[in-house]
């Protein structure tokens, strides 16, 4: 049995009182470091149970054009991985939900492996999201995160076969992020039969709670989500709602999928 | 997914998992047509009949001597279909993408030399393409653009990022990721996750394998030095392979000066040191980046050797001195190209134009008893358009404006 790290048993918590919970994504420093402080207070005021803070990276390669250019605007105002720092360190000081980073393997790699994972610790990030970093690829990294006991996150797709399901997995602490289908982030998605399928493949191969993102975006998304997953994770439409109407109706949008 | 495709610390592949199953698959096919020995022979049989291989060797017999010293060789990959050698590359991976019985193949490009040939490999193979080109680019290159299109290829203007070559990969992985299943993309150089380089770099071998035995046949000699243009690094390890067991023979990469050492200013990951080893676009190399790992603008006159990256079997082969990395800056490729037109009659493209730029630099302090090999990974003539920019000739420029005159003429009247 692989022990529980502390973003598990907090999630296995929070379900304990709710049938889904709802993570939510920001590009920290987009469109600035003050809004990015302002929606994720706003979020946790409207509900949200944890959230992903993405620290741009110039070649955001798994991302669709939304976050794509969340991430461009924000090093283009001047966004550095140690301000993305600090304001993490502000809001898991702040806010009383489990933080996660995601970001891209260079990020990591240019920080120093450990000394990124030594700095997450310290101020309070649970777990990492890399999407191009594999565990054959990610040795330093993953013995770095189970001595912190942090949380290394690992996606199953739905071209992932049950063999490699259960090697993520292995890999894996905290949850399992799956995707719901093939692409980038940001894309329309199909919530059928086909997906409940998946969904229940990816359950069968792992012993983690489940997340389960791209496409998500409205209440009747979650509704489907139900009974079949642990976290719906909503990434591209708030920031699409935050650069349609304003950073104020990210809070309104959060409640219309929580009420 | 084997941890493999490691040249010393650099190479690997850090690509999305939905990726890799893909990556499996490709891998596979592979390693299978390496081991088929009939692969190789109808590869042979295919550039030979449908381009121009064996490409010859040319002596420069006016500049050898005007320059003095070294005997001046150039293994003419201009000859090519396409004029460039990327046809070795793309001819190869259309007969793999056969193979894996995949129906339609994507690419990136930069100068559009790249999208050129893989459109032409389209055509003839029958495949639906799609090409991702930066949007700079598309706007620098319309000929490239307007042949991709007539061969039946979509060309899509990439409006993120720098909107040069490395957004135009990106925006190639991200179709991928939806499309895999039908689609094989066509990696133009040797970068990105393995197999890619080693892959692109077998490919290329036709280059190094024929040049040696060339030489060989010709001067009952190897050459002292062999140079060749670094982009991203393929047509340098096409020719490079073929002398690597002959350690008398030193290997020269001549990657983009620009206008100088500095930030933004070139694209020269290896002679200069403004690169730092990191990991994009699925591989770890050396790139133009700044401290947190953010990729930096680079600058240089040809579009193909204006990339962040290098091919990380290159920066094993730097790391192990086995390959001598330097820079030439625009002038000076400028004038070798303008050198080589005016003395040869042959006409490198920029990108090769490097090479040249080296080659002529070194050539008068060797001895007349030693031979030298430059790679001409392609030639200009189709590159006008950007070719006139660079030696800034009126007459061209007075022959645009009179064309773009009666075309307004034409449409006014219509
Ligand atoms: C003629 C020519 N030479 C060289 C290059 C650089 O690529 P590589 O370094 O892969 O040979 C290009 C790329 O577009 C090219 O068109």
């Amino acid at each position: 049995m692989r022990e529980q790290t502390t973003l598990e048993q907090s999630i296995r918590q929070a379900r304990d009182k709710k049938d889904i919970l709802l993570m939510t994504h920001i590009v920290l420093g987009y469109p600035s470091f003050d809004d990015s402080l302002r929606m994720v207070e706003d979020m946790v005021n409207a509900g949200v149970d944890l959230m992903e803070l993405q620290i741009p990276f110039s070649e955001p390669m798994a991302d669709g054009p939304v976050i794509l250019r969340a991430n461009a605007e924000a090093l283009k105002a001047g966004a550095t991985v140690e301000q993305s720092f600090k304001m993490a360190e502000r809001m898991t000081k702040e806010f009383d939900i489990p933080f996660l980073f995601m970001t891209y393997y260079n990020i990591l790699f240019c920080h120093g492996v450990s000394r990124f994972v030594d700095d997450c610790s310290r101020i309070g990030i649970q777990g990492c999201i890399v999407p191009d970093l594999p565990p054959a690829e990610g040795q330093e990294y993953l013995d770095a995160m189970h001595a912190a006991k942090l949380s290394p996150i690992h996606i199953f797709t739905p071209n992932t076969p049950a063999d490699r399901m259960r090697h993520l997995s292995d890999n894996s602490s905290g949850f399992i992020y799956t995707v719901a289908r093939k692409g980038v982030t940001g894309k329309d998605t199909a919530f059928s039969d086909e997906l409940s399928d998946y969904l229940a493949l990816c359950n069968s191969n792992t012993d983690l709670p489940l997340a389960v993102g791209f496409g998500v975006k409205s209440r009747e998304d979650i509704d489907f989500l139900r009974g079949k997953v642990d976290i719906a994770v909503v990434g591209s439409e708030s920031i699409r709602v935050m650069e349609q109407d304003g950073v104020g109706a990210v809070k309104g949008f959060i409640e219309t999928l929580v009420a | 997914m084997k941890n493999s495709g490691y040249y010393s610390q650099f190479g690997g592949a850090f690509i999305p998992e939905i990726l890799v199953p893909t990556f499996d698959e490709l891998e596979s096919a592979y390693l299978a047509a390496r081991e088929d020995e009939s692969f190789w022979r109808e590869y042979l049989d295919l550039m030979s009949t449908y381009s121009c291989r064996a490409t010859p060797i040319t002596r420069l017999d006016n500049l050898s001597s005007q320059l003095g010293g070294a005997n001046i060789f150039v293994k003419r990959e201009d000859l090519n279909h396409t004029g460039a050698h990327k046809a070795n590359n793309v001819m190869g991976q259309g007969l793999l993408t056969r193979r894996m019985g995949k129906k339609r193949v994507i690419a990136e490009t930069g100068a559009g030399q790249h999208g050129v040939a893989t459109a032409t490999m389209a055509a003839k193979f029958g495949f639906d393409c799609t090409i991702y080109m930066g949007a700079h680019d598309v706007a620098r290159q319309r000929p490239n653009v307007f042949w991709m299109e007539q061969m039946g290829a979509t060309v899509v203007a990439v409006t993120e990022g720098s909107q040069t070559l490395k957004d135009a990969i990106n925006e190639a992985f991200r179709d991928w990721v939806s499309n895999m299943d039908d689609t094989h993309y066509v990696l133009g150089t040797a970068c990105g996750p393995h197999p890619f380089p080693e892959m692109v770099s077998w490919f290329q071998s036709i280059i190094g394998t024929e040049s040696r035995a060339q030489m060989l046949e010709r001067n009952d000699r190897l050459p002292a030095r062999v140079y060749a243009c670094v982009g991203g690094g393929s047509n340098a390890m096409g020719i490079f392979s073929g002398f690597i067991d002959d350690n008398d023979v030193e290997l020269v990469g001549v990657e983009a000066g620009g206008r100088g050492r500095g930030a933004g200013q070139h694209a020269a990951r290896l002679a200069y040191d403004d690169a730092t080893i990191g990991v994009a676009q699925g591989y770890k190399t050396y790139f133009l980046q700044d401290r947190d790992g953010q990729m930096q603008d680079t600058h240089s006159v040809s579009a193909g050797l204006d990339y962040v990256g290098v091919s990380p079997i290159l920066s094993s082969m730097h790391e192990s001195g086995r390959v001598r990395f330097e820079a030439a800056s625009d002038d000076d490729v400028v004038n070798a190209m303008q050198r080589t037109v005016r003395h040869e009659g042959l006409i490198p493209a920029l990108e090769s134009s490097h090479a040249f730029a080296q080659a002529y630099r070194e050539a008068p302090g060797m001895s007349a008893e030693e031979d030298i090999l430059i790679n001409m990974s392609g030639r200009a003539d189709k590159d006008i358009f950007t070719v006139a920019d660079a030696v800034d000739d009126p007459k061209w420029r007075e022959f645009i404006i009179d064309k773009a005159d009666a075309y307004k003429q034409e449409m006014g009247d219509a």
